[in-house]
This record gives C-alpha cells, sequence and structure tokens, in this order.
C-alpha cells in the first residue's frame, strides 16, 4: 500500500492504467469516449473511462482542464488520477465539475516509482485519505457503467 | 495547506457578491491550495481563454456564472471562440456545435468581458504596464504578457481564468513572484548570421528550439538584433509556449526585464549557457514539417492573429495576382476593420486571401475537410495542426508560403540554415 498526496479528495476504484508517456488531454484524449486520440501517444487507442489512471505528468495546452470536465459531464472519466507531478490543470477541471454537481474523483500525487509493484491492468482503490492499494477483482470485469446526471 | 485570505477575498467566499461570484471564489481557492500559494494576488486585468467550445460542460460552466450575475472585476478581454462571428459560413460542423459555441461566446460576453476574440489582445488595445500582476490565458500570450510587457501572470487556463478575472484575484505562485521571474539559462545567439536572425522566418524555430531545450527554465536570449520586432517576438513566444510550455523568456538589451544579462539573471554566475548552433536549431526546424510532399493543399497563417504589420508584408506579396489553393489569414476583428478601412481587405480578397477573424483553423473546422498538406509560417500552426486537423504541415517562410499557394507546388530554399 502506498500514499499520495490529495490534490482532490475523494474514493475510486477502478483497473490501474500506467501512460508509459506524459499526456496533454486537449488533443490527447477523446472527450466523448475516454479513448487516447493522440496517434504519437505509446497508449494511442486505450480508454481512460472507469481507470485508475497513473499518468507520469500532464504536458501541453491548460484547455486540458476543459476536457477533463466534459470526461465527467459525458460519464467516461477515469475513476481516480494518479499523477507523478503535481499539476493544477487536470485536477481544476474535477474542482469545477465538482461545483456544477458532476459525480467527482480523487487525484493525487504520487511519485510513478511508488507504483512499481502494481502492474497495469489490477485492481486497484484509492481512499479519501490518499491510500492506494489493490484490491480483489470485482465480480464484473469492467468497472460499472457511469452515467452523465443529464440521463 | 490553508491560504490567508483578507476580509473582502472571504466576502466574496460568503456570497457577497451573489452566489456565482462565491463560486469563481471557491475555484480560485482551490487552485491556490493545489498550486501551494499563500495568499492570493489582487489583479489589474485578464485575458480569458475558456470561452472556446470544447464541449457542453464548459458551457454549463460559463453559464452558471453569467446566470448567478456574475461580472469581471477588472478589465478582461477575450480570446478566440469557435466560431467566426463575422463571416458565418466559415466554420463548418453540425447545427449542435454551433450553437453550443455560440452560447458560449455569449455567456462571456453577459460577464462583461470584451468581444476582442483575438489570441493576441496585446495587438488589440489590451497591454498591461511593465510590473503589474494579471491573470491571462492563452499560452502565447501568456508568453508575450510576461516577456515583452515585463507584466506577470502565470500560465491560465479553462475556468481558473474567468474565475481570476470574476474575483479579481489570483493565486500568489510563480512567475507573479520576483524570485521565479530570474534567468537560469543564458542563450548566445551571437554565432547565428545577421541575415538569419533579421528574418521572421528564424523566430518560430528558434522558439521551437527554446521550448524544447530550455523548457519551463527562463532563459536570457543574447545576441539578437537590438530592433527585433514585436511580430518576431511574438512568433518566439508562441513557438516556445507550444513546444515546451514557456511562459517567459528574456531578450538582452531588448525586453524590460534584461537590460544587461546580469539584470536578467541577477548577476548569478553559475547560470546554465548555451551556444546557439545551426546543429541545434536544424531538429527544431525539421520538428515544423511533417512531410517531404511537394504539393500543397492549403496555407494558413497568423497564429498568433496576425498584426497590421504582418499583413503590410502580406499585401505587397499577393497584389495583382491569384493564389491557387486556400489560403487562409486570421486575425483579430479590429485588423480587419482596419484592413477594410485602407482597402487592403479588398486586394487580399481578390487575391483570394480569406481572412478568418474571432477563432482560427487550429481550433474548428476550417480547412476543406478533403485533407492534405497544410504550409504554414506559424510555429504554433505548425505544432497543432497535424492533430487537430488532420492535415501534414510544411513550415516556410511568408513569402514561400506565398509562392506555393500560387502554384501549389512548395517553394522552400533553406539555404539560410547553413551556416
Amino acid at each position: 500500500m502506498v500514499t499520495g498526496r490529495v490534490l482532490v479528495a475523494g474514493a475510486g476504484e477502478g483497473p490501474l492504467l500506467r501512460l508509459s508517456a506524459p499526456i496533454s488531454f486537449w488533443g490527447g484524449v477523446d472527450p466523448l469516449s475516454g479513448r487516447i486520440a493522440d496517434p504519437r501517444h505509446p497508449d494511442h487507442g486505450r480508454s481512460v473511462a472507469g481507470t485508475v489512471l497513473a499518468v507520469p505528468s500532464a504536458v501541453g495546452s491548460s484547455s486540458s482542464s476543459a476536457i477533463m470536465l466534459e470526461l465527467l459531464r459525458n460519464g467516461v472519466a477515469p475513476a481516480a488520477v494518479l499523477m507523478g507531478t503535481a499539476d493544477a490543470i487536470l485536477a481544476l477541471g474535477v474542482v469545477v465539475g465538482r461545483e456544477l454537481g458532476y459525480a467527482s474523483i480523487p487525484v493525487l500525487q504520487i511519485p510513478m516509482a511508488d507504483l512499481d509493484h502494481l502492474e497495469s491492468g489490477v485492481r486497484v482503490r484509492v481512499d479519501a485519505d490518499g491510500r492506494v492499494r489493490e484490491v480483489e477483482s470485482a465480480f464484473e470485469p469492467f468497472p460499472p457503467a457511469r452515467h452523465s446526471r443529464d440521463e | 495547506m490553508r491560504v490567508d485570505l483578507t476580509p473582502h477575498e472571504r466576502a466574496f467566499l460568503e456570497g457577497a457578491h451573489g452566489e456565482a461570484a462565491a463560486m469563481a471564489m471557491r475555484v480560485v481557492v482551490a487552485a491556490a491550495e493545489l498550486l501551494g500559494a499563500r495568499r492570493l494576488v489582487a489583479i489589474e486585468s485578464a485575458h480569458v481563454d475558456g470561452c472556446l467550445y470544447h464541449g457542453d460542460g464548459g458551457v454549463e460552466f460559463a453559464e452558471r456564472l453569467a446566470a448567478g450575475g456574475a461580472k469581471v472585476a477588472v478589465p478582461t478581454t477575450l480570446n478566440v471562440g469557435a466560431l467566426d462571428l463575422l463571416h458565418p459560413g466559415t466554420v463548418r460542423g453540425d447545427a449542435h456545435h454551433g450553437a453550443m459555441a455560440r452560447r458560449q461566446m455569449d455567456a462571456y460576453l453577459a460577464l462583461g468581458c470584451a468581444p476582442t476574440w483575438t489570441c493576441a489582445p496585446y495587438q488589440a488595445g489590451h497591454r498591461p504596464a511593465f510590473g503589474t500582476q494579471v491573470a491571462w490565458g492563452e499560452s502565447n500570450a501568456i508568453a508575450f504578457a510576461n516577456s515583452v510587457l515585463g507584466a506577470r501572470t502565470e500560465r491560465y487556463g479553462d475556468f481558473l481564468d474567468a474565475c481570476c478575472a470574476v474575483t479579481g484575484r489570483a493565486p500568489l505562485h510563480g512567475l507573479h513572484m520576483d524570485e521565479n521571474r530570474v534567468a537560469t539559462v543564458v542563450v548566445d545567439a551571437s554565432g547565428v548570421p545577421e541575415a538569419l536572425k533579421r528574418a521572421d522566418v528564424f523566430y518560430p524555430v528558434l522558439g521551437t528550439w527554446l521550448g524544447l531545450d530550455v523548457g519551463q527554465n527562463v532563459a536570457a536570449l543574447e545576441g539578437l538584433p537590438s530592433d527585433v520586432t514585436e511580430d518576431q517576438l511574438k512568433a518566439l513566444g508562441a513557438a516556445a509556449a507550444s513546444s515546451g510550455a514557456v511562459a517567459l523568456f528574456h531578450v538582452v538589451g531588448v525586453t524590460p526585464e534584461a537590460p544587461t544579462v546580469g539584470a536578467a539573471t541577477a548577476n548569478n554566475q553559475n547560470v546554465r549557457r548555451i551556444t546557439l548552433t545551426a546543429d541545434k536549431l536544424r531538429p527544431a526546424l525539421r520538428r515544423l514539417s511533417t512531410t517531404d510532399a511537394d504539393t500543397v493543399d492549403a496555407v494558413a497563417v497568423g497564429s498568433p492573429h496576425f498584426s497590421l504589420e504582418e499583413f503590410a508584408a502580406l499585401v505587397p506579396l499577393v497584389r495583382g495576382t491569384r493564389l491557387t489553393v486556400p489560403f487562409f489569414a486570421c486575425t483579430g476583428r479590429d485588423v480587419l476593420a482596419r484592413l477594410q478601412a485602407t482597402g487592403e481587405a479588398a486586394i487580399l480578397a481578390s487575391a483570394g486571401v480569406s481572412i478568418v477573424v474571432d477563432t482560427c483553423v487550429v481550433v474548428t473546422p476550417i480547412l476543406p475537410a478533403a485533407g492534405g498538406v497544410l504550409m504554414t509560417c506559424s510555429g504554433k500552426f505548425a505544432h497543432y495542426g497535424p492533430a487537430n486537423t488532420g492535415y501534414e504541415v510544411v513550415y516556410g517562410s511568408l513569402a514561400e508560403c506565398v509562392a506555393s499557394a500560387r502554384t501549389g507546388r512548395v517553394s522552400r530554399d533553406e539555404a539560410l540554415w547553413s551556416w
């Protein structure tokens, strides 16, 4: 078990998706599907939806806050975000989503090396106090569907 | 960490200025906590980038502020939206996109922002004085405000920019503070040939290199011409912000915080020194083109938005000719009004130049849907074009862009880059 610095408090659970390169959500993640859309990104084609997303660092446009907000609104956001380097931009999208009444997710800062004992794909739980731990797989192989508040 | 708030700031949180303004202050305080700021700083102006439509959540946020009666507390200009409001046929896209993009732009106007719709607000009359604290969005505008004007802003983006404008406050951190504005890297450009340093085509390449190699460290550039133009500095900052999130650079003898190297570095002798060579610049030049194709399907200039001076260079190049591929020049509506008054807009139109205002070709669908190869003299278009438009890009000078647009074949001479 490891503990991260809480940027946005909350709890979330899902399969761990460790990105192998920094990402700009703007231009890099499709806000309608959660799919990694940047063809130059090594994880191109995978979806961040419902995952515990480990991002070494966020780069690029500050419009990435807006993409995070759209992911939350469309029900395709990660279940939690673990960031190697603290960044106000992604977290701010979550803060604004909370203001608008969207489901909130935890955002933690945690050194990526602290996650080395966890394999991508294992089920991980993030607690409100910043603890990150592997949990037994739920019966369902995929995280429960999330719905936008408009549905 | 707790943020120390003044009574005025706490009153915002307590709803003294309405629920929407309270929400704005909650967001500013949350950002301050995320950034580790101990208090907020009063700002004198804002430039808001959040008016560009990315999805319906952004519209909901802006309309929440507007419906709650929030108003900007400081003079605030607006960056581009996703529509050319003066030329409604310019932007392709479905009815939902058009309607929501319009609602988002309208909501920011309802907050009391000025309808500038430009990414070069500093060339549309918004020029904060040296040393003033501001909260600006749009990466090129941030770099310009910090570097060329000597105003002080961090990198603000969607939501936080508008919340700073409504509250008149920003988290006190980063480039708002003296100690973070000192150059830690000195770049010596004295070995670069004068002919190259006088050419506009040099600056987006220099900026791309700066972003890649120096990144968010603050650089002092030495050995650039003392009469380097404002548009060249604008191109340098825009490219550096695109390739490396650069928000501040100094040009010794030119920009206000760098009368001397010593002033820019606070007389620190232990700064990193880099000598600029052709070998360093060539990879940056290559990176600005993604194809060796020799045909061109469209040309776009004006990122950041073209200034009157840049149009003054374009007009003689196209006067009396007829371009054979679509040629887009993106600019602010105030610049368009001046071009119309002087008759230059008519010259550009008869040559086949489409003037795009209020938005630009990489943030919203404007380029022909067929795709292909886009030529540009903008480092920022070259950087964002492939991912955002699907076009391959070729970088060249303005004159080369026009020559290529005449024939549909890439016309480029890279002799300047060999020394």
